[in-house]
């Protein structure tokens, strides 16, 4: 019971690492730096075990435990909000995931970054991220997860913008902060329905509250359809969901830790938890949980045939990110909470292990990113191919690999799902798989370009040299954790329970496991020999176009350049954007805002006082003559003006009260 | 006895008196001297009012004024001693160097 009464304890480590190596780190030896952010780090991780370890050992009638009120942070009329936090088996995952991806993508930028300026800065915004994030997965109120939301993208914008002499980078930082205000805006006013509705925003007391209420009909806006669509928005803004998704792609101007650690493994990944944490809610509201799985499908297609043709190695990874968490919000939205939670997780062993793995690449490359300047890696830089092929292989749901299990029981959850009558089910079915074909190619693709085919690179320029162990260690043991992570479901093959469902099952309920048990053990196998056909179609297509035909993908390119120049051009979004958003808002900020408003109305009035005080002044001080007789006429007049009040003017009271 | 009102007509019409010559009037000394005549004016109002009303308030103020005016006779005296060396004139339309 030590550290269940003491939960604080796991955020707050971070948070002193980051003052720590923030406020003195900066004349500090990169070794004093790392062994205060690991240390930081790692003791979180193992507290965060010790955590899970006493909160697994709880006897069942002490079960749900209880949120941990530690202190009261806003109280104000009826509205209460405490720094509360709380553990219960979501929670756990999420904890689990974040200190221990968070932890081995710490020690492998100690590698990645140590040639890099602004050493201490890294650590120091990577430790502040940890504390958000851990108090966005630990915390027991909307008010509280709030803060952590933001305190993430916060993180998100000063590490993407690390690079910040680098316009590109400063502006993606930009671009993330604001595309993710537009998404808060609706977080913020769900949240404001929510208190209104339930008059609190604790989680246990809003869902004890919302249980009973009858759920809204399909196609009917009730207030809980309305809360949860605009928690949505914000996820959609967070989890780079259509049509939101336009930051993260550029997010990778960030250093590529970065890009694993929050726009890959944990940030990302925030929205998911959210509407997984909202569950009760959302199961109340059909038409929200059917705009969530559109949303997602959509997404999960869209991102991945913009990623077919993508040539730099990390807006490949990126796009994959964006259609994959759209396949977590697809599982949510078919009501398959702990399916979305099990992919959440198993996308934070393999992505994360993608990302680093395409940073050793880059490291070995020195610093090359183009995929068609690369080729022909695979012998120089083994241990990197190795582990990235496993991670292509857990993504792309290769038997036995972690998404195998994880895509597979969303596929399955979709296809079962009657939410909107069963076609609706089998669409979504049906554009998953095919979003899972693209994957399958794109991510061969990548392995193909980067690893075989003929050497693209001059070696004169470029030494090509394998990356450090403190960079390969956490490469090699995601690589374990993308083999292994999604065996908790490997029993449900044979008619066995599903471990990770079924631990979940105290936070998401019986309902949605206990719905097609039934049915499920059926259609488990025929679909998960589906998805692997699918997969092996994907591959094959790869192979063929960029190992057994090389050239024969540049043909392909040309004879259907409207396609490809569509893709390529990521379907010209960053540009309707622009045209439909920025571009008028430029305009009424530049002549409406500024030359209009600010210029004239605010600079006038305030330069106009000035002005008529100066001309005023001006006029006056013509009296102050310096001729003595000249005053005392004024004094003379004035005395007379007094007269004429006292005596012609009754109503100036004191005065002729004084005469009378 | 003589009416109150024909003191306090005396009284302001030396008083008027007074400030037409301080208006009027160029000659520094001559000023000075409309000054002390509008505030004896003001004086034999006072004592003509706590004559009036039996009542001392007036003339302990007529003392006042009295006491000040010496006062202010020995700085302005002065004043005028001074400017009347460095100018060389009584004049008042010369002495105007308190302007912007």
């Amino acid at each position: 019971m030590l550290l269940l009464d003491h939960l604080w304890i796991i955020p707050l480590l971070p948070l002193l690492g980051s003052a720590i190596n923030g406020l003195l780190g900066s004349k500090w030896p990169n070794k004093a730096v790392n062994s205060v952010a690991l240390g930081t780090t790692g003791l979180s991780f193992l507290f965060a075990v010790e955590a899970v370890r006493e909160f697994l050992s709880l006897p069942q009638d002490k079960l749900p435990f209880p949120p941990q009120h530690y202190f009261d942070w806003i109280v104000a009329g009826n509205f209460r909000a405490g720094f509360d936090l709380q553990i219960d088996q979501l929670t756990v995952v999420m904890l689990l995931v974040v200190t221990g991806v968070g932890f081995l993508i710490h020690i492998y930028s100690t590698g990645y970054m140590a040639h890099e300026g602004g050493y201490y800065r890294f650590f120091s915004y990577m430790n502040l991220f940890m504390f958000f994030m851990l108090i966005l997965v630990m915390a027991a109120n909307y008010a509280l997860l709030f803060v952590g939301w933001e305190g993430v993208g916060l993180c998100s914008y000063l590490l993407i913008g690390f690079y910040f002499l680098k316009k590109s980078a400063s502006d993606a930082g930009n671009k993330a902060f604001i595309v993710n205000r537009i998404g808060d805006f609706g977080f913020m006013l769900g949240m404001f329905l929510l208190f209104r509705t339930f008059g609190t925003l604790d989680f246990v007391t809003v869902f004890q509250k919302a249980a009973p209420m009858q759920p809204d009909a399909l196609g009917h806006l009730g207030v809980l359809t309305v809360a949860c669509l605009l928690l949505f928005m914000g996820a959609t803004g967070k989890s780079a969901q259509l049509p939101l998704y336009v930051w993260l792609p550029d997010a990778m101007e960030g250093p590529t830790p970065v890009s694993a650690l929050i726009h890959a493994a944990t940030m990302v990944t925030a929205g998911v938890y959210v509407v997984a944490r909202s569950h009760v809610l959302f199961t109340h509201a059909p038409t929200a949980m059917l705009v969530v799985a559109i949303v997602g499908c959509a997404t999960a297609i869209f991102a991945a045939s913009i990623g077919l043709v993508q040539t730099d190695i990390k807006k490949v990874l990126a796009y994959s990110t964006v259609s994959q968490l759209g396949y977590m919000f697809l599982a949510c939205g078919v009501g398959a909470f702990s399916a979305g939670i099990f992919h959440l997780m198993t996308h934070a062993f393999f992505k994360a292990l993608l990302f680093l793995a395409a940073g050793s690449v880059i490291h070995a490359m020195g610093g090359e990113q183009d995929m068609r300047h690369m080729g022909g890696l695979s012998k120089k830089i083994k241990w990197t191919y190795m582990t990235m092929l496993t991670a292509t292989l857990a993504i792309t749901g290769a038997p036995l690999f972690a998404g195998f299990f994880s895509k597979d029981a969303i596929l399955l959850a979709s296809f079962q799902s009657e939410n909107g009558g069963a076609t609706t089910g089998h669409a979504l079915y049906a554009v998953g798989l095919f979003a899972a074909l693209l994957t399958s190619f794109y991510m061969f693709r990548l392995i193909f370009l980067t690893f075989f085919g003929k050497q693209k690179y001059d070696e004169h320029h470029v030494h090509v040299h394998e990356s450090p162990w403190s960079m390969l260690g956490p490469l090699v043991i995601l690589a374990v954790l993308s083999i292994f992570g999604g065996w908790f479901a490997l029993p449900s093959f044979w008619g066995g329970p599903d471990y990770f469902s079924n631990f979940l099952a105290p936070v998401f309920g019986g309902g949605e496991s206990a719905a097609a048990e039934a049915a499920t053990h059926a259609l488990e196998l025929p679909l998960a020999g589906v998805a692997v056909l699918t997969a092996l179609i994907g591959f094959v297509i790869a192979f063929w176009l960029y190992i057994s035909r090389p050239g024969k993908a540049d043909a392909l390119a040309k004879s259907m350049s409207g396609a490809y120049n569509t893709l390529l051009n990521k379907y010209y979004v960053d540009e309707l954007y622009a045209a439909t958003v920025v571009k008028p808002l430029m305009w009424i900020s530049t002549n409406v805002l500024w030359k209009f408003i600010d210029v004239g109305g605010i600079d006038g009035t305030v330069n106009g006082i000035a002005t008529s005080a100066k001309s005023i002044g001006d006029t006056v001080r013509h009296a102050q003559s310096g001729n003595t007789r000249s005053y005392a006429v004024w004094v003379v007049i004035g005395a007379l003006v007094v007269i004429a009040v006292i005596f012609f003017w009754p109503a100036a009271g004191l005065v002729s009260g004084m005469v009378r | 006895m003589v009416p109150t009102n024909y003191y306090l007509i005396l009284s302001a019409v030396i008083f008027g008196l007074g400030v037409v010559a301080f208006i009027f009037k160029r000659n520094v000394i001559t000023i000075f001297m409309s000054i002390e005549l509008m505030l004896n004016a003001v004086n034999l109002a006072f004592v003509a009012f706590s004559q009036a009303r039996h009542q001392s308030d007036g003339q302990v103020f007529v003392l006042f004024v009295i006491v000040v005016a010496a006062a202010e006779a020995a700085v302005g005296l002065g004043i005028i001693i001074l400017t009347a060396r460095n100018r060389q004139s009584l004049n008042v339309e010369r002495v105007d160097l308190l302007k912007l």
